[in-house]
């Protein structure tokens, strides 16, 4: 008998392969189902999913109007998701410009190398009175809090792509008469540009972790306000809704920018 | 002293290298090292020298001196009779490992310093398109260097600089990392470019067979400090013949030559 790999589907013989990614999830959902369901619990605190998932719905499209939140999710989660690129397109320009400069010119290493690394291991969420100080209880807060935060790993990963740009291919551009100001835009950029991918998906996952700390805290809409609000309802039903809202458009927003990266980088082997 | 042995008496010499030497700092060993002592040669308009020697020699660092890429701690280089200061079209490089631009495609790649040059568009295009027929590259304009095999790299390798129509061709290795059969096929290419448009050439490399092969002379290099132990002039027909008794009797010379 051959040994080939075959899809998982074809024990089932379907006529197509089976998503064996859903498995993960289903399972985690079953556990939770009986737990919550059989007692194990207090569906107080953990709602079954059955419970998390018409809360949703009725969340998001308005059935029952006897809940507070109902009909409310697309206006908070347009606020927050908002916020989110608003905040990350400040720190792409930002963090890949200075990132750029950084890894780049020695004395602007030198310059700004020690400022970012001593500002970097500060959390964001200690930045947080000196937002609401500076910007009030308004989306400037957000963006600032959010475009701080994924600012860092942008800077970072830039600048450590620019000086690992191959010295061979800097000296073929010269080689070839490159003049010296293009050496940036033509060899330095673009070898730098894994790096600054790699960079730009950690800073937006990081502005996903930041919206709903800056929601709770510094602005009174989006998704992480609707969390802190519906804790004082002790509403988990709600709350778990607004978790897996946030993983959910945190990981359609990497999805994306992968496959942005994926088309801007179609020179490379894979990804 | 191999200063004055030009190919030909009449021709005055395009690459002329006197007195150089090159130092480095080593940091692992924290210590100066003398990588070239004294060297002094001179290259012709159509010379075809190539330079031996076992690693370690600073063969590399020699090219990288003449090709402006490192700074001579002592003497001078002039190419035409102006002093390298900076690396420089007229002055093409093919490197061992291509260090092809990896986001750009085969025709991108080629066009890359006509475009740096800033020449104008119809005249760019062409004189990309002959290249590429030149060297064999037909039909692969639209790949990125990673869908080719390693002979067609260096082939995108030596358009990208013969585009630009160099008058002297700096190749440090180009053929060690292909396997036989494309190395050979690849030096007659070479020698068939070269013959065509008359450049000086010096190519590196550690086997005698094709230093001899291809050489107007060969330069045997000894190890470190680098200086030149002997300049051999091949006095043979082109196309040489690898086996022929004449072939061997200079095979055996050279390799003397590196071994004593």
């Amino acid at each position: 008998m051959k040994a080939t790999k075959r899809p998982f589907g074809h024990v089932f013989g379907w006529p197509f392969a089976f998503p064996t990614y859903i498995i993960g999830p289903v399972l985690v959902i079953c556990i939770w189902q009986i737990a919550s369901s059989g007692g194990l619990t207090d569906p107080r605190f953990v709602p079954p999913p059955t419970k998390v998932l018409s809360t949703w719905i009725n969340w998001i499209f308005g059935v029952s109007e006897n809940d507070q939140y109902a009909g409310t999710w697309l206006s908070h989660a347009r606020d927050s998701s908002y916020r989110v690129l608003v905040g990350f397109a400040i720190a792409a320009a930002c963090g890949v410009s200075l990132g750029l400069v950084i890894g780049w010119f020695r004395s602007a290493a030198q310059l700004i190398d020690p400022v970012v690394q001593i500002l970097r291991p500060i959390p964001i969420t200690a930045w947080v009175p000196f937002a609401v100080v500076f910007f009030g209880i308004r989306d400037g807060s957000a963006f600032f809090l959010i475009a701080l935060g994924a600012f860092f790993p942008i800077v970072v990963n830039t600048a450590a792509g620019v000086q690992r740009t191959p010295l061979m291919l800097v000296r073929a551009a010269r080689m070839l008469g490159i003049r010296p100001y293009m050496l940036l835009p033509r060899v330095v950029f673009p070898a730098a540009l894994p790096s600054i991918f790699t960079g730009m998906r950690i800073g937006i996952g990081l502005a996903w972790v930041l919206v709903v700390v800056a929601e709770m805290i510094a602005v009174k809409s989006g998704l992480g306000f609707v969390m802190w609000d519906a804790y004082y309802y002790v509403r988990m039903d709600i709350i778990i809704a607004a978790m897996l809202s946030v993983g959910l458009l945190g990981f359609v927003c990497d999805r994306l920018l992968i496959f942005f990266s994926s088309y801007l980088m179609r020179w490379s082997r894979g990804l | 002293m191999n200063r004055r042995i030009a190919r030909t008496e009449k021709e005055i010499a395009r690459i002329n290298i006197r007195g150089v030497s090159k130092q480095f700092f080593d940091i692992a060993q924290s210590q100066e090292i003398l990588a070239l002592q004294d060297i002094d040669l001179e290259v012709g308009h159509a010379e075809f020298l190539t330079i031996i020697g076992q690693s370690g020699c600073g063969k590399s660092t020699l090219l990288d001196v003449i090709a402006g890429f490192e700074q001579a701690s002592a003497g001078s280089i002039e190419i035409d009779g102006k002093p390298v200061t900076r690396p420089g079209p007229d002055r093409g490089v093919v490197f061992q490992e291509y260090a092809l631009f990896p986001w750009l495609t085969v025709y991108e790649n080629i066009a890359f310093g006509l475009r740096e040059q800033r020449i104008p568009m119809p005249e760019r295009d062409t004189r990309v398109r002959e290249q590429i027929e030149i060297v064999g590259l037909l039909g692969f304009e639209a790949r990125y260097p990673h869908e080719l095999s390693g002979g067609m790299r260096q082939r995108v390798a030596i358009a990208r600089v013969l585009v630009t129509d160099p008058k002297s061709l700096l190749m440090d290795e180009p053929f060690a990392a292909l396997d036989a059969q494309t190395r050979s096929l690849m030096q007659q290419e070479l020698l068939a470019v070269w013959q065509r448009n008359q450049r000086s050439v010096i190519f590196i490399t550690h086997n005698i067979e094709e230093a001899i092969f291809l050489g107007d002379r060969v330069m045997v290099m000894t190890p470190r400090p680098g200086r030149i132990k002997s300049i051999v002039p091949i006095d043979l027909p082109r196309p040489r013949e690898v086996s022929s008794t004449e072939f061997n009797e200079y095979r055996r010379k050279v390799t003397h030559l590196l071994q004593h």
